[in-house]
């Protein structure tokens, strides 16, 4: 087991790196490169640097190597080696103290200045670490940076997608008035309350007749099209298993009654509808809406 | 009916208000008993409704009510504000108590909001045509009528803005109001962000920390008692056909508030006096287009028409139907339309900010799409 703490200390211990000098002095041609690249037309910069420009001095080239009392590879090497094999950067803070004029060159130092973890984060376990590098023209500093990358370990497989919201969403409570109804989409049918009595067809369903005052309420297996009677495009709060916006609508079965559900489409108010039933888990499958395939 | 409001009283309104809802509850009817010139030892009856976690029994051994005669506590939240008054009333009336204090006090934004989805209230077995569907907001339940009304009548978000933007100005010199000194146009109704489609940011009323609590008692009792008091004139709960909480979406027609309608048929009948007695309107305004369907409901215009009367300026200060002159629960602060009655109060006294001049009569309604209720209060 690698101690990675106790190496973070270590290494930040060593303080900063012999000062590394940069290939070239500041130069116009590579601020013309830069400033095209980046897309700025600002013409004031003829005899001074872009300010942000400031890393791009010093940066090692294609073919460079890390010296050996460099910080950040040290610590990536430590990293590396105990198992957190993926870097990602995750934020910069620079500060300027004043512009660079072409013709003046470059040195960097580099230092570590506090690794953080594990933390698990959505790529996978692992570690932050933030180094801090000063930029000198001779003995004045320049320029400075705190960099922070996120050294992780790759999860072992991607989460899938829409599992983790399914997981959280709402759920129906069942009874023994509304059970039909659920077992009925579990089998890909939307079942419509009929009374057993009148014949009465009823959603949202209740255990006795509001028409005849029967209590043997049976059911009927609808068609499962409809139009959109009325909706919502929803964008605020968040509602737990959604990724908002979301539309509901609220649809006239062609059987009459209304029922709510989510609208897989661009919604409006007499679109033509039909049911899609999207299995949650072996409990629960929710019927939803999508623009009919025929119209 | 033989009953007043003679005392109201309420704490500040906030964002967070720093102190438990029971304290708010206390302090509000403290301060509603203060400004009835009556004790703790005078209260014999509590009523408040639920989605209030203070129950009556808590409040009255904060102030040191000796005995409680009548309890009572509304259902379906912010529909029952104006049925505390009326359950107070019927108490009075029947000799059941002699001072009842209907209250309120919530911290609706710094605890629990009700505008978040509440995943415990798909526990409900009617919400579960609703909730997991991905309906679970108030806003996004309303949204669903909105849209349906634009659909029929021809409405527009702009014609739901024109009553934010009213209840906002008035809102704007009453230095109580949390938007007080902030009005808005309807440019800036307009930009605001979508909630709910239809429903923008500014259709759906703030979130607030506070308690109203008001004083009913005796017509008789209260001619003895320092304020003028504000006669209970009528007093009226609803529901409908196949009512649900917020999602009545099975009806024939998606357009109207059927139970609204119940307590517009109560009120003018036990009143005696018309939509075109009233001096003020007190409307509850959670949500913008349920504003407009009250005022058809209520008989102020005919169906689908509200937009033309609000339109008109029929709803301003110095109009024929000046509405919410405290700047509603859009513009003074959401207690559950309990700071609508006080308001309703205060215009029949004559001590309101923005007072209308020679009220005889204020309507004041409670919460809408759920079953609901309505004052009519008067002079003498
Ligand atoms: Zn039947």
């Amino acid at each position: 087991m690698i101690d990675i703490e106790k190496e973070a200390a270590r290494i930040a211990e060593q303080g900063e790196c012999a000062p590394r000098l940069a290939r070239d002095p500041v130069n116009l041609p590579m601020i013309n490169n830069w400033l095209e690249a980046i897309g700025d037309e600002h013409p004031g910069y003829t005899e001074v640097a872009p300010p942000a420009m400031v890393q791009v001095w010093t940066m090692g080239g294609l073919r460079g190597q890390r010296s050996a009392d460099d910080p950040l590879g040290a610590m990536m090497a430590v990293l590396d080696e105990a198992g957190y094999t993926s870097v990602v950067a995750t934020n910069s803070d620079q500060t300027y103290h004043r512009y660079l004029e072409v013709g003046e060159h470059l040195s960097v130092t580099t230092s570590l200045e506090d690794v953080t973890g594990p933390k698990r984060t959505g790529l996978g376990e692992g570690w932050f670490v933030t180094t801090r590098s000063t930029w000198w023209v001779g003995d004045e500093a320049v320029a400075e940076m705190r960099f922070r990358v996120l050294k992780y370990k790759p999860a072992q497989k991607p989460e899938p997608k829409r599992e983790a919201p399914r997981a959280q969403a709402i759920r129906p409570s069942v009874n023994r008035d509304t059970e039909y109804f659920w077992e009925g989409t579990r089998r890909g049918e939307l079942r419509i309350q009929r009374c057993g009595g009148c014949g009465l067809l009823r959603h949202p369903p209740g255990p006795m007749c509001p028409e005849c005052g029967a209590t043997k309420p049976k059911y009927l297996v609808s068609e499962g099209y409809g139009v959109v009677y009325s909706y919502v495009v929803h964008h605020h709060p968040q509602v737990p298993g959604k990724q908002t916006p979301f539309v509901v609508a609220l649809v006239e079965l062609d059987e009459g009654v209304r029922m709510l559900g989510e609208l897989d489409g661009e919604p409006s108010v007499g679109l033509p509808v039909e049911v899609v039933f999207t299995k949650v888990d072996d409990e629960l499958t929710m019927p939803s809406w999508r623009p009919r395939a025929d119209r | 009916m033989n009953a007043a409001i003679a005392g109201i009283g309420a704490t500040d309104f906030s964002k967070d208000s720093g102190r438990s809802e029971l304290q708010l509850a206390a302090e509000a009817v403290r301060a509603a008993l203060d400004d009835a010139g009556l004790e703790p030892s005078d209260v014999d009856g509590l009523v408040s409704f639920t989605m209030d976690t203070n129950a009556e029994i808590a409040v009255a051994r904060e102030l040191g009510v000796p005995e409680l005669t009548f309890f009572s506590r509304v259902h379906y939240g912010g529909g029952a504000a104006c049925a505390t008054v009326q359950q107070a009333a019927m108490a009075v009336e029947t000799g059941a108590a002699e001072v009842v204090v209907c209250y309120r006090a919530f911290n609706e934004r710094s605890g629990h909001r009700f505008g978040q989805v509440q995943t415990a209230a798909a526990a409900n077995i009617d919400n579960s045509w609703s909730y997991p569907m991905g309906l679970g907001t108030p806003a996004a339940m309303v949204a669903m009528f909105a849209r349906r009304y634009m659909h029929e009548y021809g409405a527009t978000s702009e014609d739901f803005g024109r009553i934010a933007v009213i209840d906002r100005k008035h809102a704007a010199t009453n230095p109580h109001a949390w938007f007080h000194g902030r009005p808005i146009t309807l440019e800036d109704h307009q930009s605001s962000r979508w909630i709910a489609e239809p429903l923008r940011l500014l259709d759906c009323c703030q979130e607030s920390d506070g308690g109203v609590a008001l004083v009913v008692t005796s017509a008789e009792r209260a001619r003895d008692l320092p304020n003028r008091p504000a006669h209970v004139r009528a007093a009226a709960q609803g529901s409908g056909a196949d009512q649900f909480t917020m999602t009545s979406y099975y009806r024939d027609d998606l357009t109207g508030l059927p139970e609204m309608g119940v307590v517009a048929r109560g009120l003018w009948e036990r009143s005696g006096i018309g939509p075109s007695d009233v001096d003020v309107a007190v409307l509850y305004d959670h949500f913008t287009p349920f504003v407009l369907v009250q005022l058809e409901e209520l008989g102020f215009c005919g169906r689908g028409e509200a937009r033309d009367l609000v339109a008109s300026g029929a709803l301003e200060l110095d109009g024929t139907l000046p509405l919410n002159p405290h700047g509603g629960q859009l513009g003074e602060a959401y207690l559950h339309g309990m700071n609508g009655i006080a308001e309703a109060v205060r215009q029949v006294r004559g001590t309101a900010v923005n007072q209308v001049a020679g009220v005889e009569h204020v309507l004041v309604t409670a919460g809408t799409g759920v079953p609901t209720s309505g004052l009519v209060l008067g002079r003498g």
